[in-house]
């Protein structure tokens, strides 16, 4: 699950963030926080469909569950199981 | 009793010179958005009421009185005049929704310059290409997002000023780029507001068209007349309301009823600059009493999906009155609302074009969800044939909507783009691209779209301008972008793509390139969808055939394809 986490959270910086100085943990709100919208969420869960080889159904991508880097880890966990 | 009172005895009765008389506008005056959204508005004894109660990240509250925005748009006002610029120089806003956002926008009306504001979300390609169309003189943004003017820079000599609101000296800035902290300047209690007539230019707005780029809506002060007596009429805004539009000014709803409209009413607002969340927005409402909500049918579809208990978590009993503006508002919109709130939204239609809201649901109407409502009081509205303008009388038609041009808060101009501005001129009739029915009581039915245009979560799209986009990526030889239906955001961006020889059609390759969009225009602009075809149906003049892609994923019929190019 850490490692879930820690790629996910290095995918967030890597694609979302644009204000370097801001610091993302495992607990920042995402979408509250601005740092993802609704509409780049789209591809966040393609991101993670395609590298954990599952199908999130969209009625489980909401912006509730994935509003935080260990919501999303969560998430992905069930789906992998 | 509702401002408005009888919808039919307003009708019956209008001249604009009703909200002219309201706001002591005679003509020939100055009139000038900034002065009339502050100075008038203390002037009239209300210096100490609350004007904005803004909300940011972790629960940050800011609160100022309508001297606050007096003295505060004043600071901006001087230190853009001592910077240099003039009147109708073109100021840009690139920010998110923070308090200098809204002071930094009657700021610059008060200087007779003209304010630009951009969608903070807007990607380098997407900034650049507004920035040039304007010629921009200045930008005022923070750190967050100079990265994306560093990135253009170059190709901007016109641009003289990179104002960052928030520096915090951690990074030197560089060539152009200057720190303004609003909060730490001096205040200034006095400031020569420029003296501005009713066809002076106040805001630039862009909207997308079909083909080619953006096109820069040019509006003037006199818009207030309208903008005024909407908020009022339509929005029923009342002395005692707090008042909360969920717009970003990024947008021509976040300036007109986000800012000109209360604020030229006297009327409390509240801003929160966070992200979409439901709980977050029910708790926003109930902890700042809210009585008038307007939003969006997007915002109002992810609410009911996230579901009526979240709803009964929170005391939304302050809430008297809510109207919704975007895209057409479901009738299951309409009725969820009732029921859990004990409220309908009250649809309103109107674009960037026209600058103040066009057809309504006026409170005391009665409401039939699904549709648009009656054309405002002072506007003559109606449907038009798509080939004669002639216009339609026979209830439930279908045709284009037409208005007759002459309301206050039309656009002057595109800028620099006159041709197109006088396309949507046809027999004497403002065409707004949209199509409609009117029913047997004269309420409008909307139809759709009358071109490629993509209506994405109330924000408009141009297919042109994603299409341009995805050719600049490596591995995209062909292009075609159309809208595809969509439970909240009525329609989402999909893209069909050929590709360059060398490169495989994956899902890494797709996320690349939804990436690679989202980044260059904006979150909006990317596509949600990515579909590899050998070929694009192209007509034998080797036009691509955006209509047959589009069919195919409305699953509606082709229709005509005489001029597909044979295989």
């Amino acid at each position: 699950m850490e490692n879930l986490k820690e790629v996910i959270l290095q995918y967030v910086i890597n694609e979302y963030l644009e204000d370097d100085s801001v610091e993302v943990t495992f607990e920042t709100p995402l979408l509250t926080k601005g740092i993802v919208d609704s509409f780049s969420m789209v591809s966040l869960k393609r991101f993670l469909e395609s590298k954990y080889e599952i199908q999130i159904p969209d009625d489980r991508a909401t912006p509730e569950a994935f509003d935080s880097v260990s919501k999303i880890a969560e998430l992905v966990d069930e789906f992998i199981d | 009793m509702s401002n408005i009172g009888s919808y039919e005895e307003r009708v019956k009765n209008f001249n604009w010179k009703i909200s002219e008389d309201e706001l002591s506008y005679n003509a020939g005056d100055v009139i000038n958005i900034g002065w009339y959204c502050s100075d008038r508005i203390c002037q009239m004894g209300k210096a100490d009421k609350l004007a904005m109660i803004w909300e940011g990240l972790g629960g940050k509250e800011k609160k100022y009185t309508f001297d606050d925005v007096r003295i505060k748009s004043n600071v901006i006002a001087q230190f853009l005049r001592d910077l240099g610029i003039k009147n109708e120089d073109r100021v840009c806003l690139f920010m998110d929704k923070i308090p200098e956002l809204y002071f930094g926008c009657l700021g610059i009306l008060k200087i007779g310059a003209i304010a630009q504001p951009l969608f903070s979300a807007f990607g380098d390609e997407s900034l650049h290409v507004r920035l040039e169309n304007a010629e921009t003189n200045t930008i005022i943004t923070q750190k967050k997002h100079v990265s994306k003017v560093r990135k253009i820079l170059e190709k901007m000599p016109y641009l003289k000023h990179i104002v960052v609101v928030d520096d915090d000296g951690r990074k030197p800035l560089r060539e152009r780029e200057l720190a303004f902290n609003m909060d730490e300047a001096e205040d200034v209690n006095q400031f020569e507001i420029f003296p501005t007539k009713a066809e002076s230019p106040s805001i630039l707005h862009y909207t997308s068209g079909t083909t080619g780029q953006p096109k820069g809506v040019k509006h003037v002060h006199y818009s207030l007349i309208s903008q005024y007596l909407t908020t009022k009429w339509v929005l029923d805004l009342q002395e005692n309301d707090i008042y909360w539009c969920t717009a970003d000014p990024g947008w021509v709803t976040g300036t007109s009823y986000g800012i000109i409209g209360p604020w030229s009413l006297g009327i409390t607002q509240c801003v929160l600059d966070t992200g979409f969340g439901a709980d977050s927005w029910y708790r926003f409402i109930e902890k700042n009493k809210i009585s008038m909500w307007y939003s969006a049918p997007t915002a109002i579809r992810s609410l009911m999906k996230a579901g009526d208990e979240v709803v009964e978590k929170y005391d939304l009993s302050s809430l008297r009155h809510l109207a919704s503006v975007g895209e057409p508002l479901n009738a299951e919109a309409v009725i969820w609302s009732e029921k859990v709130f004990g409220l309908p939204f009250y649809d309103t239609y109107w674009q960037t074009e026209t600058g103040s809201m066009m057809i309504c649901n006026f409170p005391g109407m009665k409401v039939k969800p699904g549709s648009m409502g009656k054309t405002v009081p002072g506007v003559t509205g109606g449907i038009v044939d798509p080939e004669t303008f002639e216009e339609i009388t026979e209830p439930n038609k279908g045709g284009l909507i037409a208005f007759r041009p002459g309301w206050p808060a039309m656009m002057r101009s595109y800028w620099n783009n006159e041709e197109t501005y006088q396309s949507k001129f046809k027999n004497g009739w403002y065409i707004p691209g949209d199509k409609s029915t009117i029913d047997g009581d004269g309420y409008f039915w909307f139809m759709g779209r009358d071109d490629d245009i993509i209506n994405t979560g109330g924000h408009l799209v141009s297919p042109f301008e994603v299409e341009s986009a995805l050719l600049e990526h490596e591995s995209i030889a062909e292009s075609a972008v159309v809208a595809k239906p969509d439970m909240v955001n009525m329609e989402v961006v999909k893209a069909f793509v050929t590709l360059n020889a060398g490169f495989k059609p994956t899902e890494e390759l797709e996320l690349e390139i939804m990436n690679f969009i989202r980044k260059r225009l904006s979150p909006l602009a990317m596509p949600q969808e990515i579909e590899y075809l050998e070929k694009l149906p192209k007509t034998r003049s080797g036009k691509i055939m955006r209509r047959l892609l589009r069919a195919q994923e409305w699953g509606e019929e082709i229709g005509d394809t005489s001029t597909l190019e044979d295989d």
